[in-house]
């Protein structure tokens, strides 16, 4: 479903800044993987998904997406192979717009916009039952602007929008960092059964060690700009943050770094 | 009195145009727009070309309108393309449309007089014979001659035109921010990067979006010119700062809750704005003070929030003072 071959990425080459953040990444997903991304600070977990969505140009290397190569591609013209979910509850929506002129929006994700009537009849019936599954209350407040949602309700409306039209992938970008623990632990069941109900292909980054072993099929560990630890299955499953503690400090030869997950720990 | 009120409402609703254009790059798309200022002049330097050759004056406000969404193409492009901030991609545009203003003109004024030897023919003359023709027909009462003396004015039919005009570009407008397209314009001056993540083309919303807005301003300095009857090339100095306070009188009389209400905000706004100055004009304030007056108004529209947050602040913490000493008094 996804090949990232030998992906480079330097930020600020040149200057004292220089980082490279993305150093020769190969990622292979398989249809139906969901893949959980842990790793310390500045790893290149979200610089990853930022490859891949074409926020900028990568320096070097290919990303093919269900056969198709999208290296070249810029950021809107990648839009129909992904769902987006941001760490920001704010970067995912439009504020000032009605909720379900958002979904109306997210549902002709990668389709040219004609001058046909932004929402039918039928979407808005399509919508209330949608947003009745998720169970707060939002079907009964469809002209609602969005901005004035609680940020684990734009999160769970964000999530929708990324899975309305079915996409290759589903990025999840750290979705769950800025909420508290009881509206995170909720936004990830929802994505959970999202995922599993529609098979989609997923990779979340989370910097929450016990969410990454619970969720998915697989995991990966980021360091340095590259993969370091990749684990499926039932190898997997049998996963302790003691023991992938200790996998890093194996594998990179020094102490897993990450500001938040001592945090959250 | 009652003409001057009448002629502030008409010459309100032509610039009722150019306030909703301002509000297409102000409000919807989140960017200060400043090349208004060179396109509202061009509209109507065009329209007052075209008309005293001869040519229709709805076909001239037409051409008008082209020539802003070519003003506004070409600070999109400097925008988007160049990475200019946008504000200084209108300021660009402004100070270039300024020379070509006067090569399109010739001449730093064009007059278009409705009478004397070379009257010429404006979008409001067919109006106003209408109503002279109308009204001969019953001019039988001399009681009542004050009123039909407004019905034959100039700034009756200017009314008239200026009503049918704004009604219908509104409508529009509203039909349009409603199509898929519109939606996408209005959720690129939200969040870009949901947008994008959409698959839409940011750099397209903006380039329609700010094309659309020069055109609406062009269109207006169109009608405009034929209102005041003549172009001028200094009629677009200060125009963005007339477009605003247009605007935020409007929010502020009318209110923003649906886009329905938000479009006959604007109009109002533009109307109630031109009623205000004919009021402080007649009054005796002097013309040239004029600009002075509307910046002053606006800044004191633009900074309503943070004084209000200031005195809301002072009361509730007067209050809490309060509070404490009935508590300790108690």
């Amino acid at each position: 479903m996804l090949k990232m071959i030998d992906i480079h990425k330097t930020f600020n080459a040149g200057t004292v800044n220089e980082k490279k953040a993305l150093n020769g990444l190969n990622l292979t997903l398989e249809k139906g993987d969901f893949v959980a991304v842990i790793g310390g600070n500045g790893a290149g977990k979200s610089t990853m998904l930022n490859a891949l969505s074409g926020v900028w140009p990568v320096d070097k290397g290919e990303i093919i997406v269900d056969g198709v190569n999208i290296t070249k591609k810029v950021e809107h013209q990648r839009a129909p192979y992904l769902g987006r979910v941001f760490q920001d509850p704010m970067m995912g929506t439009a504020a000032n717009m009605e909720i379900q002129e958002n979904l109306a929006l997210a549902l002709r994700r990668g389709q040219k916009r004609t001058l046909r009537w932004g929402i039918t009849e039928k979407e808005r019936r399509e919508y209330k039952e949608l947003l009745a599954t998720l169970d707060l209350g939002l079907e009964n407040r469809m002209t609602t602007k969005v901005g004035l949602l609680s940020g684990g309700q734009r999160q769970a409306l964000t999530l929708l929008m990324a899975t309305l039209r079915q996409p290759k992938i589903l990025l999840l970008d750290e979705h769950t960092a800025a909420l508290d623990p009881k509206t995170a632990a909720k936004v990830l069941e929802l994505s959970d059964k999202i995922i599993s109900d529609n098979g989609l292909t997923a990779l979340m980054v989370t910097h929450n060690m016990k969410d990454a072993i619970k969720h998915g099929n697989r995991l990966i560990m980021m360091n340095n700009g590259q993969i370091i630890f990749d684990v499926k299955g039932e190898e997997k499953k049998n996963l302790t943050v003691n023991s992938l503690l200790q996998k890093f400090t194996e594998i990179s030869g020094s102490e897993f770094a990450n500001d938040r997950m001592l945090l959250s720990e | 009195m009652v003409n001057i009120i009448l002629g502030a409402i008409a010459l309100g609703l032509l610039w009722g145009i150019m306030t909703l254009g301002v509000h297409l790059t102000y409000r919807i798309l989140d960017v200060a727009d400043l090349t208004v200022e060179g396109t509202i002049t061009t509209g109507g330097a065009i329209a007052a070309i075209m008309i005293t050759s001869g040519i229709n004056p709805w076909l001239s406000c037409l051409a008008a309108l082209g020539a802003g969404l070519i003003g506004g193409l070409v600070t999109a492009l400097l925008h988007t393309k160049l990475k200019i901030p946008a504000l200084l991609s209108g300021i660009l545009t402004m100070t270039a449309c300024y020379s070509i203003n006067l090569r399109i003109m010739g001449k730093a004024n064009i007059p278009l007089p409705s009478t004397g030897s070379n009257k010429v023919e404006t979008v409001f003359t067919p109006v106003h014979e209408l109503m002279k023709k109308l009204v001969g027909e019953y001019d039988d009462s001399a009681s009542a001659a004050w009123f039909y003396d407004i019905i034959c004015s100039k700034n009756f039919s200017a009314m008239l035109v200026g009503i049918l005009v704004i009604i219908v570009i509104s409508v529009i407008t509203y039909w349009f921010f409603g199509t898929e397209l519109g939606c996408a314009i209005r959720a690129t001056g939200n969040n870009q990067k949901m947008v994008r993540a959409q698959g839409i083309s940011t750099t397209l919303m903006i380039i329609i979006c700010l094309m659309l807005s020069n055109g609406l301003v062009a269109l207006s300095g169109a009608f405009i010119a034929q209102y005041q009857a003549y172009a001028d090339i200094q009629m677009g100095i200060g125009s963005i700062v007339i477009g605003l306070a247009s605007l935020i009188i409007g929010e502020v009389l009318i209110g923003t809750k649906t886009f329905k209400r938000n479009l006959v905000a604007l109009a109002v706004g533009a109307v109630v704005y031109r009623i205000i100055i004919a009021l402080v004009m007649a009054a005796g304030m002097a013309a040239n003070d004029l600009k002075l007056f509307t910046a002053i108004t606006v800044t004191l529209c633009l900074s309503l929030p943070l004084i209000k947050d200031k005195l809301n602040k002072i009361v509730s913490k007067r209050n809490g003072e309060a509070a404490v000493t009935a508590e300790k008094e108690g």
